[in-house]
């Protein structure tokens, strides 16, 4: 017989025993089934919800070219290199070789990562090549990541910086041009369903839920090589002149185009690091200022239109002071008595208010209203100002004088440019456009053709011996121009010493084709005149534009005319 | 004396030469079969759990052989020889245990190592099998059911090496150590209204353990379990990610290798307290039954080894490994599914993990010893 131990509890603790471990084990079943059956619809969507994500995908932003599709901006994908601290510290022995290869400073990527040792994330590098980010991957260091993202890229740096503007990191346009076609560049995102892990990496792709569709490609109207050339002389005079700033807007008269807009100071928009307050504003299009000696020739369209004045009717400037109230309007010299056309070509004040003066209260403020002055030109540029024009009905006599020769209306580069355009095309003058036009326009006439023709030779002495522009000539081709020298305001009054060297013109003079406004702000040089300062950058830049766009010349070349265009060969490209 | 004077010897020659085998190698056959079959679905779902590191699954299985090798080894001691050795391993247990409070090695927030210069291992590990042991040798030496003079110096056998565990701190372990003991002197007969004055005296201890011995991570695993809700990031975190790692798998599990929870990095500890999750993710219901079928299958074996032991010693030390066994399932399960407080208890096989493996298969090694050295020492 088999020895049984002797414990008569011993089977019933036995029984009990069996009995506690299939309870237990029942409740392990019954929790089971609770999880994976009655819970498991709620137990799986809380899962879903830790991982599956919607994520957009970008779409491809639209290209930005210039008229003849040169690319202005363009997106390419990069990558930026990110780590987890806590597994990347745990590699340091590969340290050196990816700080070699990302070319940073051992010491300090250390310090960076070790500061930052309780996050999750931290960027190393943004937007570096693929193919480095590539060499980087190939280290398999651990806790290094990448996250792809797309780059702006402006190839044309600063000569276009203005115009085009520039988009944030999140591809969103946030100045000029990308601003404001910003929904035409952008595209629409795109969606698809992925896998995340516990630090949020993307670990599976699921599927496709919306497909990306790029942005439009966006054909602007200017011409890169008259926008280089333009820039390259302006930021010469600038820094010739110690200027505060510059600006030089080109239309072409036929089609409204905005050929090219530069400004100083300029910033390059592929250098986010260096970007300054003032260097981003679009001064041609957001800065106003008073166009003095410039709005003659609209003065005298107003004393045309009367049907008072004709180019030949004279006019008494002695002794080159005129008295209005207590106000003083004063010429630089004393002209004596002078024709309408003269008073353009010696840019007299006096002959300019005395006309005014003779005029209707509203014909000046007619004229000044229907070439665009006091109202945007409707470009769409973002922070486009109007410039200021008070209506007639507030005019007494010492301000209708001042306006006839430009003081108290503001205007900005672009307006005046686009005002002389009218004069350039026989009194039609077309919307503002800054992409390119490739139909015909319907323009608004703001003078009668007649009087537009009158006023242009008017224009043309002006950079003939005798004239104040004499230095806009450009070799081969008839010029018109009006320079003008205003004084700046100031608080109390007006400067003696600041002014806005202006100089507003077209060509060729017997059948414009391009409109161009040069202004330099506040030159510090001997030289301040617009006839001295911004009338030579007018010619330089005429100048190759016209050869630029094959215009043919329209005067055999006069040795007797100075040669100021060709001091230096243009160049066409950049 | 002789063999040849027991009934059971005419069955012996009819038992087939396989079986002989079996026993003269002291193999428990069903014991070795059920213990196996874990083994290899713990490598398995392994390689999932670890992110398919095959390194980490050649390790396990390394430990394992190890572990199994342990078990053939002890399973060769006679029942005798192992009752003799009981007193003697736990002193020296006994004697690490203070080593360790003194010298030991921090990991982890806790002193539990000691290191002997070739080897460095837990102490504790010792106790689990030397508590129960002990208290069988000791209860073993008077007839039973044990009178209370003897229950006392038992209760204090017990609660010596379980403090000191406690003290480390290593609630888990303690724990196990104090079941282990209780299921010897349950077997021993241990008296209702004794039992039922210790749960009394526990109760009302509780208050003052809960204030004053409990570490404030302890304090606050218990108050996670009780509502997960109030620490969601934080303690919360592994409770509420393995019941969603559960519940996802339904009733056929995602597959092997298809976990979302467990891949994605979203379950802690998922190759060792935490494995139970991956398994029911990737199994399912269905999975989750197999398994613990296997695992009460050899429960079943353990404590039929029991039942059949022919001493006093060897029965209720049989019976107290094999319930200690339940117990880790159960409190790894529950603590996984959310029944159980997260008290850190690995899955018996399934869990990787070091010396829990060798302390365990050395438990079976124990049951084989008295299964297989059953006809030979009976008297």
């Amino acid at each position: 017989m088999t020895q049984q131990v002797h414990n008569p509890a011993t089977g019933f603790r036995f029984a009990l025993v069996i009995g506690a471990v299939v309870l237990v084990s029942l409740v392990l079943v019954w929790r089971a089934v609770d999880l994976h059956v009655f819970r498991k619809d709620f137990l799986q969507n809380q899962g879903d919800a830790r991982y599956l994500r919607i994520v957009p995908i970008s779409a491809h932003r639209g290209m930005i070219t210039d008229r003849h599709g040169e690319p202005l901006a363009i997106s390419t994908p990069v990558d930026s290199v990110w780590v987890q601290p806590a597994d990347f510290s745990e590699a340091h022995q590969a340290w050196p070789k990816l700080a070699r290869l990302l070319q940073l400073d051992l010491a300090q990527l250390q310090r960076k990562v070790l500061a930052r040792k309780d996050r999750e994330f931290v960027y190393l590098k943004r937007h570096i090549s693929p193919q480095l980010a590539e060499k980087v991957m190939a280290l398999g260091i651990p806790g290094v990541n990448l996250q792809r993202e797309y780059q702006r890229y402006y190839p044309a740096g600063e000569v276009m910086a203005h115009v085009v503007g520039f988009t944030d990191v999140d591809d969103q346009g946030q100045e000029g041009l990308e601003l404001a076609y910003n929904d035409w560049l952008q595209g629409v995102a795109g969606s698809q369903r992925v896998l995340k892990d516990r630090l949020g990496r993307v670990v599976r792709y699921v599927e496709q839920i919306a497909r990306p569709e790029p942005g439009k490609d966006l054909v602007l109207s200017l011409d890169q090589r008259l926008q280089y050339l333009a820039y390259r002389e302006l930021k010469r005079a600038v820094q010739q002149h110690k200027a505060r700033s510059g600006s030089v807007v080109v239309l072409d008269v036929q089609t409204g185009e905005v050929l090219a807009m530069v400004n100083q100071p300029a910033y390059n928009p592929n250098n986010r690091g260096q970007f300054k307050g003032g260097q981003t504003r679009n001064r041609a299009v957001t800065d106003v200022f008073e166009p003095g000696s410039t709005v003659k020739p609209f003065t005298v369209t107003a004393a045309l239109e009367s049907g008072k004045f004709r180019p030949t009717s004279m006019i008494d400037t002695a002794p080159g002071r005129f008295n209005i109230g207590k106000a003083v309007v004063r010429d630089a010299r004393n002209y004596g008595r002078i024709s309408v056309a003269t008073v353009i070509k010696k840019s007299s004040n006096v002959g300019a208010s005395k006309i005014a003066l003779a005029l209707p209260d509203a014909a000046l403020w007619n004229v000044f209203t229907r070439v665009g002055f006091g109202l945007t030109t409707g470009s769409g540029f973002p922070g486009e100002a109007g410039g200021l024009l008070s209506h007639a009905r507030h005019w007494r006599d010492i301000e209708k004088a001042t306006l006839a020769f430009g003081y108290g209306l503001s205007v900005t580069p672009l307006q005046l440019t686009r005002a002389y355009s009218g004069l350039a095309a026989d009194g039609i003058m077309r919307p503002v456009s800054f992409l390119r036009v490739d139909e015909p326009v319907q323009g608004k006439r703001v003078m009668p053709a007649r009087i537009a023709r009158l006023i242009r030779p008017m224009l043309e002495a002006v950079i003939h011996d005798g004239g104040t522009g004499t230095r806009a000539r450009v070799t081969g081709y008839s010029v018109s121009g009006k320079t003008g020298t205003v004084k700046k305001a100031t608080a109390g009054g007006y400067s003696d010493d600041r002014y806005i060297a202006v100089f507003a013109g077209f060509a060729p003079a017997s059948r414009p084709r391009l409109a161009m406004v040069v202004t330099i702000n506040e030159p510090r040089g001997k030289e301040y005149y617009g006839g001295q300062v911004a009338a030579p950058v007018f010619a330089r830049i005429m100048a190759g534009a016209l050869r630029a766009l094959n215009i043919p010349p329209d005067t055999a070349p006069d040795t007797s005319l100075k040669r100021v265009a060709l001091a230096n060969p243009v160049e066409v490209t950049p | 004396m002789s063999l040849s004077s027991q009934p059971e010897f005419a069955d012996a020659t009819r038992i087939s030469a396989g079986r002989r085998i079996l026993q003269r190698l002291h193999i428990d056959l069903p014991l070795l079969v059920g213990l196996l079959l874990l083994a290899a679905a713990g490598l398995f779902i392994l390689y999932s759990a670890g992110d398919e590191n095959l390194d980490l699954v050649i390790r396990q299985g390394l430990r394992l052989a190890l572990a199994f090798a342990v078990m053939f080894v002890i399973a060769q001691l006679s029942p005798s020889t192992i009752q003799f050795w009981s007193p003697w391993l736990f002193g020296i247990g006994l004697l690490m245990l203070v080593a360790v409070l003194i010298g030991g090695e921090i990991g982890k927030g806790a002193q539990r190592w000691l290191d002997l210069g070739v080897l460095r291992f837990q102490p504790s590990e010792i106790m689990k099998l030397a508590v129960p042991m002990m208290l069988a040798w000791y209860l073993a030496e008077a007839p039973l059911p044990p009178n209370r003079v003897r229950i006392f110096i038992a209760a204090v056998i017990l609660l010596i090496p379980t403090l000191l565990i406690a003290k480390q701190p290593d609630l888990g372990t303690a724990l196990l150590i104090a079941s282990a003991s209780i299921f010897v002197l349950w077997l021993a007969g241990l008296g209702f209204r004794l039992i039922a004055t210790v749960f009394t005296l526990f109760a009302a201890v509780t208050p003052v353990v809960w204030i004053y011995l409990l570490h404030d991570y302890q304090r606050r695993r218990v108050l996670t379990f009780l509502n997960p809700d109030i620490d969601p990031l934080g303690a919360g975190y592994h409770i509420r990610q393995s019941k969603i790692a559960i519940g996802s798998g339904g009733m056929y599990g995602k597959g092997w290798l298809n976990g979302t929870q467990s891949h994605l990095d979203f379950l802690p500890e998922r190759s060792t307290d935490f494995i139970f999750a991956v398994f029911s993710e990737e199994f399912g219901f269905l999975g989750l039954l197999i398994l613990l079928g296997l695992y009460l299958f050899v429960v079943w074996r353990g404590l039929y080894i029991s039942a059949q032991a022919q001493d006093t010693f060897c029965r209720l030390l049989a019976g107290s490994i094999t319930l200690t066994f339940f117990v880790y399932i159960f409190v790894n399960m529950g603590m996984v599914s959310g029944l159980l407080p997260v008290v850190g208890v690995p899955l018996p096989l399934l869990s990787y993990g070091g010396t829990s493996i060798v302390t365990l298969l050395a438990g079976f090694g124990i049951l084989m010893s008295i299964q297989t050295h059953r006809k030979l020492i009976s008297t």
